[in-house]
C-alpha cells in the first residue's frame, strides 16, 4: 500500500481520524519501523501517508477548515500509531503539541490565521526549538533574545536538540521577548524552514538507543522573520495552559500504545506455545496475566487524564493552576515509568524472542524505545518541579 | 503595610532580574523573571509571614502574577481569618 491510495480524511462525515491513523499504521508506519529504526532515519513514509490522509491538521479549528478534534481523538491517533511505529508517533505528538500552541496562542493575525490554513491545505510539519545550550535543561529558561533588525527580528539560538527540525516545514522557537528581558520572560516565534528565512547548522548527531527516527540532532538555528510571527500569547502562558498539558497526555498516549504492542506480542508468544502443547499451560502464562493487568492500569490513568484536560480544555485559569500541573506531571512519571516496566515484563515473556530482533515476537526495540519516555524528558525534573509544588499544595476538602 | 511586607517578600525571594523596588504594584512579576520553582518559595514566605495558607483554588498563576493581586490574595485571606 503506497501513500495514495490511504483514504483522505475530508469531513467529519468522512472516515474517522483514529481509524484512519490505524490504517497507516498497519500499512505503512509499522512495516517500515524496523529500517527507521536501524538507519535511524526520519519516517518519512509514514509521515507522507499521514499528510495524505490529511491527519497533520485534525486539531486545527473547523474555521480554518480543519477537523476541530478534541485531544482525546489525538491522543487516541498517539495510541494507534504507538502501536506500530514509535518513531512515528513520536514525530506526529510533537508535531500536533506545535499545532495546539498556534491554535490557542497564535493569535488572529492575518500571518496566523494564513499558518492555520496552510496547516490544513499543505498539511505542514511543525518541529519545535524550545532547550538551548547553556540553560541546564530548563525550557522556561532562554539565552537568545529576539533581537530588532530592520524592519524584521532576529533569533540566533544554539539548540542542543529540535528532533527532525531538516525535515519541518516550520519550527517554533523560544526566546527572550527583547535583548533586555528576563531569562524567564519568553516568547514563541515561528521560524519556517526555507533558506531565505533560516539557516540550521548541525553541531550534535542522533545515534541513539532508541527513537532513533526523531532524528534529534543538534543545531544552532538562525532565523530573521517579521515581528508578525512572534505568537500573541507570552511563553509563560502557552507552556502551563497547553504545551505541558498536550506533552504530557500525547506521550503518555503514544507510549501506551507502544506498551500495547509489547504486550500483544507476549499474547501472541503464550497463545502459540499453547497451541504447540495444548493442556499444557505455557510457563509465560501467568505473566501474561499479570502484565495485562498492568497494561490496564496504564491505559485507565492515560485516558482519565486525556479526559480531565479535555473537561477544562477552554478553562484558561484552571489550566493554570498548580492542582492540573501536579496531575499532568504524575501522568507523564507513572505512564514514562510503567511503559518501561511493561515491556520488559513483555521481554520476559517472549525471553530470547523477544530478545533477538529478527522474529514476530520481537520487543528490543520497544525496550529501546521506551526508556526514552523517562530520559529525553527526565522524570526526576518533572517530579522535582512537583516536588517543589508540593510543599504549597493542598487538596481541598 | 500590608503591600511593603508583601514587597520586602517578593525581593527576598522572588529571585527578579529587577529591584522590587522599580516595580509597581501592577507590573508582571514573571515578565520581571519570577520562575516557578521561586514563586514557589514566595508563596510559602507569604504564607508564614501572615500566617495564612493559600487554598487550591488561588494556587494558580494568577494569584502572583504581581504585587496587588498578591496582596488582594492576603488580603482575602486574612478577612477570612479575622472573620472566623
Amino acid at each position: 500500500m503506497t501513500a495514495a491510495t490511504v483514504p483522505h480524511l475530508a469531513a467529519r462525515t468522512g472516515p474517522d481520524a483514529v481509524a484512519l491513523a490505524g490504517q497507516v499504521g498497519r500499512a505503512v508506519a509499522g512495516p517500515a519501523a524496523p529500517h527507521v529504526d536501524r538507519e535511524s532515519r526520519f519516517p518519512s513514509e509514514a509521515i507522507a501517508a499521514l499528510r495524505e490522509a490529511r491527519l497533520m491538521s485534525v486539531l486545527v479549528p473547523v474555521r480554518y477548515g480543519g477537523l476541530g478534534c478534541s485531544i482525546v481523538e489525538v491522543a487516541e491517533i498517539c495510541d494507534v500509531l504507538g502501536q506500530h511505529c514509535t518513531n512515528t508517533a513520536m514525530v506526529y505528538a510533537m508535531h500536533q503539541i506545535q499545532v495546539a500552541v498556534l491554535t490557542r496562542h497564535g493569535g488572529s493575525s492575518p500571518f496566523f490565521e494564513r499558518l492555520m490554513r496552510d496547516l490544513v491545505e499543505r498539511q505542514l510539519l511543525l518541529a519545535s526549538a524550545t532547550s538551548e545550550v547553556d540553560v541546564g535543561g530548563d525550557v522556561r529558561r532562554s539565552v537568545c533574545a529576539v533581537e530588532p533588525c530592520g524592519d524584521d527580528v532576529h533569533v540566533r539560538k544554539h539548540a542542543p536538540v529540535i528532533s527532525y527540525g531538516e525535515h519541518a516545514d516550520a519550527i517554533l522557537v523560544t526566546a527572550r521577548r527583547h535583548p533586555d528581558a528576563a531569562a524567564s520572560d519568553q516568547v514563541l516565534v515561528v521560524a519556517p524552514t526555507d533558506a531565505s528565512r533560516t539557516t540550521l547548522t548541525r553541531t550534535s548527531g542522533w545515534d541513539a538507543l532508541g527513537l532513533r527516527g526523531t532524528c534529534s540532532s543538534g543545531y544552532v538555528l538562525e532565523t530573521r522573520v517579521p515581528a508578525s510571527h512572534i505568537l500573541a500569547d507570552g511563553y509563560d502562558d502557552i507552556s502551563a495552559q497547553t504545551m505541558l498539558p498536550v506533552s504530557h497526555v500525547l506521550w503518555s498516549s503514544l507510549w501506551l500504545g507502544l506498551a500495547t504492542d509489547a504486550v500483544n506480542r507476549a499474547r501472541a508468544f503464550v497463545r502459540d506455545a499453547a497451541r504447540r502443547k495444548p493442556g499444557t499451560m505455557p510457563p509465560g502464562a501467568v505473566r501474561l496475566a499479570e502484565v495485562v493487568g498492568v497494561l490496564q492500569t496504564m491505559r485507565a490513568g492515560v485516558t482519565d487524564a486525556a479526559n480531565a484536560f479535555d473537561a477544562i480544555f477552554d478553562d484558561r485559569d484552571a489550566l493554570s493552576s498548580m492542582g492540573f500541573a501536579l496531575r499532568m506531571n504524575g501522568l507523564k512519571v507513572q505512564s514514562a515509568t510503567l511503559a518501561v516496566q511493561i515491556v520488559s515484563q513483555a521481554l520476559s515473556i517472549c525471553g530470547i524472542a523477544g530478545y533477538k530482533s529478527d522474529t514476530k515476537y520481537s520487543v528490543e526495540r520497544h525496550l529501546r524505545d521506551a526508556y526514552s519516555a523517562g530520559i529525553q524528558i527526565n522524570n526526576d525534573r518533572v517530579l522535582g518541579a512537583s516536588a517543589s509544588m508540593l510543599l504549597v499544595h493542598r487538596e481541598d476538602a | 503595610m500590608r503591600n511593603e511586607r508583601i514587597r520586602a517578600i517578593v525581593g527576598e525571594h522572588g529571585r527578579l532580574a529587577v529591584a522590587v523596588s522599580q516595580l509597581n504594584d501592577d507590573a508582571s512579576l514573571y515578565q520581571a523573571g519570577l520562575t516557578s520553582h521561586a514563586s514557589v518559595n514566595l508563596m510559602l514566605a507569604i504564607e508564614e509571614a501572615f500566617g495564612i495558607e493559600f487554598p487550591e483554588r488561588m494556587l494558580r498563576r494568577r494569584t502572583f502574577e504581581s504585587i496587588a493581586s498578591i496582596d488582594a490574595a492576603v488580603r482575602e485571606l486574612t478577612q477570612l481569618d479575622f472573620a472566623a
